[in-house]
């Protein structure tokens, strides 16, 4: 198990992200605290892509006279390119959720899952 | 080179900038120009559709002039032409509807509905005109981001539903991710036309089979697949009716193109039946969603909560397609795909006219109404049966061609379930057809702007009759369909 | 986070501080292609710049940076892009495929200038977005 463990901690690191994020999203009852839980989950996502394009010994992905063509030389460019939509992406639906929680917070006077759904229980 | 896959979403995206530009002057300007758009996305996809029938090969695009697989490809194929050209015709048919629906719903902010209604259209045109995975995810956020927001302004509970729908929506989106950079780092590409040429030697690999369920199970939760559909019913029910009929139509469908997409063209022959049981999952799942669906919309008050959880089980009849994997099932789920669209956008577009003239949305309330807006009822009425499965309606087409699938896969129990639901759709459907034909005259409960009901204006009428009308000639030409379109999107799977 | 914060030590310092945030913005967005950097990265860093001056200096930022001005700006950088996109289509070229936007000149300079002046694009863009994120969150909606 150590083993596994010592071997894909990136991975085991990615693995527990997503679960804290899920949790957060999931379990908290406050508005503020769910959109925290995606952005962690979001931002795991993001490290699993990194971690994955890394090399040890490699430079950046820019041509250069000492290391020559051999692209083993070169860490891998697009899963970068990848991560940075991805987080643009990310950027996106914080800014539209943000916006829904203040719209939420404004008609119904709390941030508390349960008080609001009961609102809305109640208006319906 | 045709230029059409890549003008089809870049036209819209265009326009969706321009038209937020004029916005800002005026609002009816800003949808002259969406119009525009649209009508000039729809031209180009049905050019598009009938070069890919009358040539019988797809059209293939290298953005940016980089060769695939090292560049994104945009191909237009049978499945991307017949999606694009159906997502870009509601897209017209909404976009003519919407104004005097949002003048009466949401007056004072149709500046940004324009905008965001075409770039939600070219998301999804996006989404089935792409050849690489990645993109695919990208396009999907970008139809996700404008729904949320099209979806949020609409009645006092919205962006309570919105937000749940955000995190599901997010977290279905992370998944597919997921999926992709398992595929990325096992077969060293993004491109689905090389992975499919690569993927069949990694059939045995761990992180594929991995990565074929993380993204299905993105996929399942956007389509609101059985038990994943949880986030639909509330977010159907308080969207502004215009955008109920744009987004309840299309976006779910969108993602089982998707699902049908990588089982086609992505993933080996068979990799979803015999590998991993990915299909058979996905059908019994649909089988629960379709009775789920039927069953609760049976006990709803409210003509739209009824629509939308009618909608959970009509998108299950496409999964159901997709779980027989057989060609004859598969082309009664894509089949469906464009039925549903005609059906429901008709009907979710006669619940706005309702409320439009009379401010009511409770079935309850709707007596009478048959004699006071007749043509519109008589649209209602074709959608009912259609959606019963009454030939020579499209329902009813559709609902064949799943059952002989069924029949073919030996599958006795999703015979009996698509049968049954059809008994229940008459069961909540008649419901409201009786009483929407009762003589009693309306009480009076709600106060709406117009108490004397009558059809709505040109504008709303024309629409929701064009859909009609296509309900029944999509019943007609289904054959002319099948044989030209539907059967060769399902020739991998073999006779 | 509605109203300005008062402290006239923070309003002194971000008037010193946000030209010299804003020149290395650029030097962000203009040197992506080589060094950490590009578009999106510089565009936010300009966002932040004007979110400072919000901040610190209240009703004044809205003279220089006015309310709508954030989604005008957004729809004219990717109007840029757009147009930039569709020059090559007329002639004879892909979408996006910056060598053959000008027929006659060397595609290896058109490529470099192209994505030059698309980062350049996508930097108006965000930095229009993010401002008109913050507005509307700060401000209550269109109004």
């Amino acid at each position: 198990m150590s083993e596994v463990v010592a071997g894909y901690y990136p991975y085991v690191m990615v693995g527990l992200l997503l679960l804290i994020g899920f949790h957060g999203m999931a379990m908290k009852r406050n508005y503020m605290k769910k959109i925290i839980g995606l952005t962690i989950f979001q931002t795991a996502i993001y490290l699993l892509f990194i971690q994955g394009a890394a090399k040890s010994g490699a430079t950046i992905p820019v041509r250069s006279t000492e290391f020559g063509t051999a692209a083993a030389n070169y860490i891998n460019p697009l899963p970068q390119v990848i991560v940075l939509t991805a987080i643009v992406v990310g950027v996106a639906i914080t800014g539209v959720a943000l916006s829904l929680m203040l719209q939420i917070h404004r008609r119904y006077g709390s941030l508390d899952e349960e008080v609001i759904l009961k609102q809305v229980g109640e208006e319906a | 080179m045709s230029q059409i896959p890549v003008l089809v979403p870049a036209v819209l995206l265009l326009t969706a900038l321009v038209s937020l530009l004029v916005g800002l002057k005026g609002q009816r300007a800003g949808h002259a120009v969406a119009l525009a758009g649209a009508v000039a996305a729809f031209l180009l996809s049905a050019i598009g559709l009938r070069e890919v029938v009358s040539t019988g090969e797809a059209l293939h695009y290298a953005m940016g002039g980089w060769m695939p697989p090292l560049g994104i490809a945009f191909v237009m194929d049978h499945l991307a032409a017949y999606m694009t050209t159906l997502i870009t015709f509601l897209g017209v048919v909404v976009l003519i509807y919407a104004p005097r629906s949002f003048g009466h719903e949401i007056a004072g902010r149709e500046g940004f509905a324009w905008p965001t209604m075409v770039l939600l259209v070219a998301g999804l045109a996006g989404m089935c005109l792409t050849g690489d995975i990645f993109n695919l995810y990208v396009f999907l956020e970008i139809s996700a981001l404008s729904a949320y927001a099209l979806l949020a302004v609409g009645d006092r509970a919205a962006p309570v539903a919105v937000f749940r729908y955000l995190l599901v929506g997010a977290v279905a989106g992370g998944f597919y991710l997921i999926g992709v950079a398992f595929l990325y780092f096992t077969a060293g590409t993004l491109n689905m036309a090389d992975l499919y040429a690569r993927l069949p030697e990694l059939v045995e690999n761990q992180a594929v089979v991995t990565a074929s369920v993380f993204i299905v199970l993105g996929l399942a939760l956007k389509m609101a697949l059985f038990p994943f559909h949880f986030w639909l019913p509330d977010v159907y029910t308080n969207a502004p009716s215009a955008v109920a009929g744009l987004v309840a139509p299309v976006m779910t469908k969108v993602a089982a193109y998707a699902i049908i997409r990588i089982f086609l063209d992505v993933f080996p022959p068979g990799f979803f039946t015999e590998v991993v049981p990915v299909a058979s999952t996905i059908g019994w799942m649909s089988a629960a969603g379709i009775l789920y669906g039927s069953i609760l919309a049976v006990a709803q008050q409210d003509l739209r909560r009824m629509l939308a959880y009618s909608s959970v089980s009509q998108v299950a009849y496409v999964g159901i397609g997709i779980g027989m994997a057989n060609p004859v099932g598969l082309i009664g789920g894509l089949l469906h795909i464009m039925n549903h669209a005609l059906m429901k956008g008709c009907l979710f577009l006669v619940g706005g006219a309702i409320r439009y003239r009379t401010g009511r949305t409770r079935i309850a309330d709707f007596a009478g109404l048959g004699r006071t807006m007749p043509w519109t009822m008589a649209a209602f009425t074709v959608g009912a049966l259609a959606m019963i499965g009454i030939p020579p309606t499209a329902g009813f087409f559709s609902k064949w061609y799943l059952l002989l699938g069924a029949l073919e896969a030996g599958n006795g129990w999703w015979f009996a379930v698509i049968v049954a639901s059809s008994l229940l759709t008459a069961v909540y459907f008649f419901r409201v057809v009786e009483r929407i034909y009762r003589e009693e005259p309306p009480e009076a409960t709600d106060d709406g702007p117009e108490q004397g009901a009558t059809d709505p204006p040109a504008s709303m009428l024309g629409p929701i009759l064009v859909l009609a009308a296509g309900v029944l000639v999509a019943g007609v030409m289904n054959v002319v369909i099948v044989r030209a379109v539907l059967e060769h999107i399902v020739a991998p799977l073999g006779s | 986070m509605t109203s300005r914060y008062d402290s006239i030590f923070l309003d002194r310092v971000a008037r010193a501080i946000v030209p010299v945030v804003q020149i290395f913005a650029f030097y962000v967005i203009t040197h992506g292609h080589y060094s950490p950097g590009g578009g999106f990265q510089g565009g936010v860093i300009l966002a932040a710049s004007i979110i400072l001056l919000r901040i610190s200096t209240g009703e004044e930022s809205f003279e220089r940076f006015p309310r709508q001005a954030g989604i005008g700006l957004a729809g004219v950088g990717a109007l840029l892009f757009a147009l930039l996109g569709f020059l090559p289509l007329l002639f004879g070229g892909a979408f996006l495929e910056y060598g053959m936007a000008i027929p006659g000149m060397d595609p290896v300079t058109l490529r470099y200038w192209g994505i030059f002046f698309a980062e350049l694009f996508i930097g108006f863009l965000v930095w229009g977005a993010l401002v008109a994120i913050y507005d509307a969150l700060t401000t209550g909606g269109v109004d």
